[in-house]
């Protein structure tokens, strides 16, 4: 394993004290548990609170800051978040008009946030909860924990940041994030797996001409292994996945999304934006807002995600308005 | 023969050392299936129980394991943090007063704790996860009480009936947490979960034996 590290403990607070320490006028950290606040924090409007596993950096400590995040809760390495962190963060940013939880769908994150809402629900504060689950390889959600929450979450901490930041009541904002996940859909690839620190090597294998396809953001493999394709089929493979689920009719504008897994380098996203739009032009859809980047990754995992929303005037005009984070901004 | 307050501490206090001893190998199972961190999770959370129970004193069973509850749930994370926490928070409810446990009230506390789990987890058998070792452990515990069992039998059976459990978890297709991702792939991999409680019901009966 070869990392740029300290000591491996310390590889969560370490990271966040850095990014508290680059971004003093937009976040601070919590006095005793691992959260990252708003530095303006707690002002009157709904709290927006995410929080799970560290490794998808800037997800979700990058996205704190005005119209996105009050607070977020970072477990360790590709681990959820423990409840006292979702309960001191909520409690220390809770500025008297409710606070909305979003949480990715997976089995350790559903649970210690609703351990947390609970306890904050017995202390009489309002929360509420949204669970994202936008990951179309996880085919039957009957016999498996569900769709996981992946690149669409990235686009609702933006959406419902703006609308709470506009004075939308808990209730506003938990439809609209519930809009949200109900119109984004997406899907991942692996080109290599990813090195948790604390575990020292990486979390499968694959071999040189290999790619895995409907992998998670956890370095778990995915739904399948495949040899390796040229980027055009491979975006044509997870495109059509995307667009048939919701479905995606022709005439639909969209949000097209190309997130990067952490290694893969800002030429090749645009590679495969390229393809992307080819295929979305083909099946009639307009590309109305587009995102090319690294948002939601893991670790240095090379590949890829697609994350398509279908928007609306109302999405247009709140994926629009201003934010200021470490992670995105612009308008401000 | 029954399990006192110091059994119990030393009991603990094993389970954090096997738990340390094995934790590349659980971490190892995580990888096939999961997300290669349940090793790395529970060696976390139960060195904290450790500093935890070193600091205090303790006259009562329950208070013992509320605090080991309490303290996995705070520092474990994904979901063995909240499955443990509560599976311990509910024993301690059954033990609060007692000085010591005889096979009855441990079989009590223990199906206690099962039921905190399975309601939380909503996991059921051959979902290929914890309870596929903890049900055949605590039906095992209960009959064995209900024979009047001492409680170093009644836990050699309790164990040997999770090893069962666990070991069976090895062809299923798992149901329930992240390795449900990868569906029939998950076949073919013993669960990290119902190792991991495997061996804390296992080093649970060598600490006890050791005392006799």
């Amino acid at each position: 394993m070869k990392k740029l590290l300290n000591k491996i403990d310390d590889v969560v607070v370490e990271s966040l004290a850095g990014l508290a320490a680059s971004h003093p006028t937009l976040v601070r950290l919590h006095p005793s548990v691992k959260a990252v606040l708003r530095a303006d924090a707690p002002r009157v409007k709904v709290a927006v609170i995410s929080g799970g596993g560290s490794g998808h950096e800037p997800l979700h400590g990058g996205y704190v800051g005005y119209g996105m995040l009050d607070a977020a809760c970072p477990g360790e390495v590709f681990t959820s978040p423990t409840p006292d962190q979702m309960y001191e963060a909520a409690k220390a940013v809770e500025g008297g008009k409710g606070v909305l939880f979003i949480v990715k769908n997976y089995t350790g994150d559903v649970m210690n946030f609703q351990m947390a809402a609970d306890m904050l629900a017995g202390e009489g504060v309002n929360v509420a909860q949204v669970v994202i689950d936008d990951d179309v390889a996880v085919q039957d959600s009957l016999y498996t924990a569900g769709r996981r929450g992946v690149g669409g979450t990235v686009l609702a901490e933006k959406i419902v940041g703006a609308k709470a930041e506009a004075g939308g009541s808990l209730e506003e904002v938990k439809a609209l994030c519930e809009k949200v996940n109900s119109r984004v859909r997406s899907m991942g690839m692996a080109l290599t797996p990813c090195t948790v620190p604390a575990a020292g090597k990486p979390t499968f294998s694959l071999a040189e001409d290999e790619m895995e396809i409907g992998i998670g953001i956890h370095g778990e493999p995915g739904r399948e292994r495949m040899k390796l394709k040229p980027a055009g089929q491979i975006v044509e493979m997870m495109a059509k996945a995307i667009v048939d689920d919701l479905p995606f009719k022709p005439g639909d504008e969209v949000l097209a999304f190309v997130n990067g897994m952490g290694g893969t380098p800002q030429m090749e996203l645009f590679l495969v934006f390229n393809d992307l739009a080819a295929y979305l032009r083909d099946r009639g859809l307009v590309i109305a807002r587009s995102l090319v980047g690294n948002y939601i990754t893991s670790l240095e995992m090379q590949g890829f995600s697609i994350t398509l929303l279908k928007l609306d005037e109302e999405l247009k005009v709140l994926w629009d308005a201003p934010v200021e984070t470490a992670g995105l901004r612009w308008g401000r | 023969m029954t399990l006192d307050v110091q059994g119990m501490l030393k009991a603990i206090d094993a389970i954090g050392e096997t738990l340390e001893m094995h934790k590349d190998y659980l971490t190892e199972l995580d990888s096939a299936i999961g997300d290669a961190d349940h090793g790395i999770n529970m060696n976390r959370g139960f060195h904290k129980v450790r500093e935890k129970l070193s600091a205090g004193t303790y006259v009562d069973l329950g208070a013992v394991l509320k605090d080991v509850g309490m303290t996995l749930m705070s520092s474990v994370g994904g979901a063995a943090g909240p499955l443990y926490g509560t599976f311990f928070m509910r024993m301690s409810m059954k033990l609060a007063g007692l000085q010591a446990a005889d096979t009855s009230s441990l079989a009590e506390a223990m199906e206690e704790g099962l039921k905190g789990i399975v309601a939380l987890g909503k996991a059921q058998l051959e979902d290929k996860t914890m309870v596929d070792a903890l049900t055949p452990a605590v039906e095992a515990l209960k009959k064995a009480s209900g024979n009047g069992a001492a409680l170093a039998a009644a836990l050699e059976s309790a164990v040997a009936a999770a090893r069962a459990g666990m070991e069976a978890t090895t062809p299923l297709v798992a149901r329930k947490g992240r390795a449900s991702y990868l569906g029939e792939r998950s076949a073919g991999h013993q669960d990290p979960g119902a190792t991991s409680t495997y061996l804390i019901l296992s080093t649970l009966l060598t600490s006890l034996k050791e005392r006799v």
